[in-house]
């Protein structure tokens, strides 16, 4: 019954969808880490961003200029993080704590203050970027249920997934960021300033994460409601350290965490397992994923220095 | 004391300053009435045995998450796993404390024991995993959280529930097991003592053991560390173990004491407060009480403000947040310490002048 479920095309229609804001955060993860510096921020920059999707999208009547203006905004924090982590000389990891504190607050206290909500953006009438029904392929038995009928920001997504790759791997801009984060000090020593290569990377990893944080209230919800973001930016710090801090690795793990919250929810609405449990089951995975990978990397890089 | 210990302290203060500066800023564009809500902040709290009595209770909790932080990055171990170890704390001491029966006086020191046990295991898979496989201790550490949250909402629907009960809350823990008040019209508990026990031995462990001394000189500088024969893998085990015990004794302490049903259903942030009452009091376990008073002040302060004004209790998180960045960025106010590391330098070489 439970094998049933899971290849049951409305089940991996459901894993698209819980995967999307994961992929986004986990994309912006591996770009800052990419350039050598972890964004623990991005819980901070998604919960942020969830917000500004409604307030803005609301203020614009527009869910297009919302995304727009969140987008700017999410790479404003991104750029805020680097300010303090590259000029100010700050932990990168206190740092982002710090910003994830004033984001848990500071989005409760905006809401308040924007629309007199308390918690919930009940009073503020946003607008969601459409579902798209693929012309043809909707009709393709399986696979339609599967790819037609998401969200237009769940297909951009796994574009995304292709463009950052691309943007890593075959432009000058991504060869700097990832030569900045190998070895910064032959960056530097070949003329590549890895002080602005970081402020880029960081700057666009923030307005990665904040599409995926526009999506939870502005797509996957239609509202904003504090600590909206319930620790998917730390998940994606895991999927993408798991998945290499690649593009297409982690888009694999990323889908991991959405298959198993999509399962839990099935499993919440009367299922045969314990959906505390399966909510256990991406954390385990994570870590013992993390251990080989981790594991193995170690063993390459003994063998490397000949030890 | 030198310029150095001088301008840290200075700079604390200073950027606590400031934080607050912005927070009553903040208030003062968007409230209807700025200046009640900042005297309910700050003087609230005064005002009566009982809220004075809040600030003390939510003092305890913080000293135990402060005091097990602080060791664990005093030795640079980055493991944000505390959140987890008080949470199974408290869900270890309900468990035990519904599921035998100890002699009264015994039957809470051993929840409180086995709470640490398990906290102590939490920090320690992720320390497990670097030594082994050198995993990043960050990242195995924020998903062991989210693990132990589900594994104790698990536990709670599924082991102690109180189905009687109008919502998800364990059985009533029996009143034997309960830490006593110590004092008439609050609710602050013996934990108290223990919270400043540990503070003063974690201060004896981390400055005036051996051990101790070697955990810091690691955090200092790991490769000075290793060349002076520290092993790095003890250093990581050890304070991870420790760290963890602490912050899961003050879990099964914080149950024990405050509460009397298990009711925990999602994280609730300890050890992310710990994170800042470390940086407020430099990682050293004996600064971590007056850290934790400040904090637990403001807070109850908070909440009153909250309850008689327009302001909510989440400008204080803001605040939080903003101290955290001005205390550990490095270069704010650089230029000053500089001035004051160059007078004292010339103060001392006219000194040696004046002496020959």
């Amino acid at each position: 019954m439970i094998l049933n479920a899971l290849f049951s095309p409305e089940f991996i229609n459901a894993t698209l969808r819980t995967t999307t804001p994961i992929l986004f955060a986990t994309l912006a993860s591996a770009v800052a880490s990419k350039s050598g510096i972890t964004n623990m921020a991005l819980e901070g920059i998604m919960l942020f961003s969830a917000l500004f999707g409604v307030i803005f999208s609301a203020a614009f009547h527009s869910a297009w200029l919302g995304l727009l203006v969140t987008m700017v905004l999410g790479g404003f924090i991104g750029f805020i993080l680097a300010f303090f982590v590259l000029k100010l000389k700050t932990d990168e990891i206190l740092a982002a704590i710090a910003i994830n504190l004033i984001a848990t607050g500071g989005t409760v206290f905006t809401l308040l203050t924007v629309s007199g909500d308390r918690g919930v953006s009940s009073s503020i009438k946003s607008l969601q970027l459409p579902k798209i029904t693929l012309p043809i392929i909707e009709n393709i038995p399986y696979l339609g249920q599967i790819i037609s009928n998401q969200n237009i920001l769940t297909y951009l997504s796994l574009i995304m997934v292709v463009v950052v790759h691309i943007f890593l791997y075959k432009t000058p801009l991504g060869l700097r960021i990832r030569a900045v984060g190998e070895n910064k000090d032959a960056a530097e020593s070949v003329g590549i300033s890895s002080k602005k290569v970081q402020f880029i990377a960081l700057i666009i990893s923030g307005v990665l994460a904040s599409i995926g944080g526009f999506f939870l209230s502005g797509g996957y919800m239609t509202y904003f409601t504090k600590d909206m973001s319930a620790g998917r930016g730390f998940i994606a710090l895991a999927a993408a350290t798991m998945g290499g801090n690649t593009p297409v690795g982690g888009l694999l793990v990323s889908l991991l965490f959405g298959a198993a919250q999509a399962f839990s929810n099935i499993m919440q609405m009367g299922g045969s397992l314990p959906h505390e449990l399966v909510q256990m089951l991406p954390y385990i995975t994570t870590l013992i994923g993390l251990g080989i990978y981790s594991y193995s990397l170690m063993k390459k890089r003994q063998r490397l220095s000949g030890k | 004391m030198n310029s150095n210990t001088r301008f840290n302290i200075l700079r604390t203060i200073l950027s606590v300053g400031i934080a607050l500066s912005i927070s009553f800023i903040i208030i003062f564009f968007t409230s209807q009435e700025p200046v009640k809500a900042i005297v309910e902040l700050l003087t609230g709290p005064l005002k009566s045995t009982r809220r004075f009595g809040n600030v003390i209770e939510s003092m305890i909790p913080l000293i135990f998450t402060g005091v097990g932080v602080s060791i664990m990055f005093s030795a640079n171990q980055i493991n944000l796993a505390g959140e987890g170890s008080f949470h199974i704390g408290g869900l270890v001491a309900t468990y035990i404390a519904l599921n035998t029966t100890l002699p009264t006086g015994l039957s809470p020191i051993i929840c409180i024991l086995l709470a640490g046990v398990a906290g102590s295991l939490v920090t320690l898979i992720p320390a497990i995993l670097k030594v082994k496989t050198e995993s990043s201790i960050l990242v195995s550490s924020l998903m062991m959280n989210y693990l132990i949250l589900y594994f104790g909402n698990y536990v709670l629907s599924y082991f102690i529930k109180d189905s009687t009960a109008g919502s998800i809350v364990s059985y009533a823990i029996p009143e034997m097991t309960q830490l006593s008040t110590i004092f008439a019209g609050t609710r602050i508990h013996v934990g108290l003592f223990i919270a400043i026990a540990i503070s003063i031995l974690g201060y004896v462990f981390l400055y005036k053991t051996k051990v101790g001394y070697e955990l810091r000189v690691t955090g200092e500088n790991q490769d000075f560390a290793r060349y002076s024969g520290i092993s790095i893998v003890k250093i990581t085990l050890i304070s991870s173990l420790l760290g963890g015990f602490i912050i899961g004794v003050g879990g099964g302490v914080e149950i024990l004491g405050m509460y009397n049903r298990f009711s925990w259903t999602s994280l609730l942030g300890y050890g992310w407060d710990a994170i800042i009452i470390t940086t407020l009091a430099k990682k050293n376990p004996l600064y971590v009480p007056f850290a934790a008073f400040f904090l637990a002040y403001l807070r109850t302060g908070a909440s009153i403000m909250a309850r008689s004004t327009d302001v909510v209790t989440e400008i204080i998180i803001i605040t939080q947040g903003i101290i955290i960045l001005l205390v550990v960025a490095e270069q704010f106010l650089s230029k000053f310490k500089h001035k004051m590391i160059a007078k004292e330098a010339k103060a001392t070489l006219e000194n040696m002048k004046g002496a020959e």
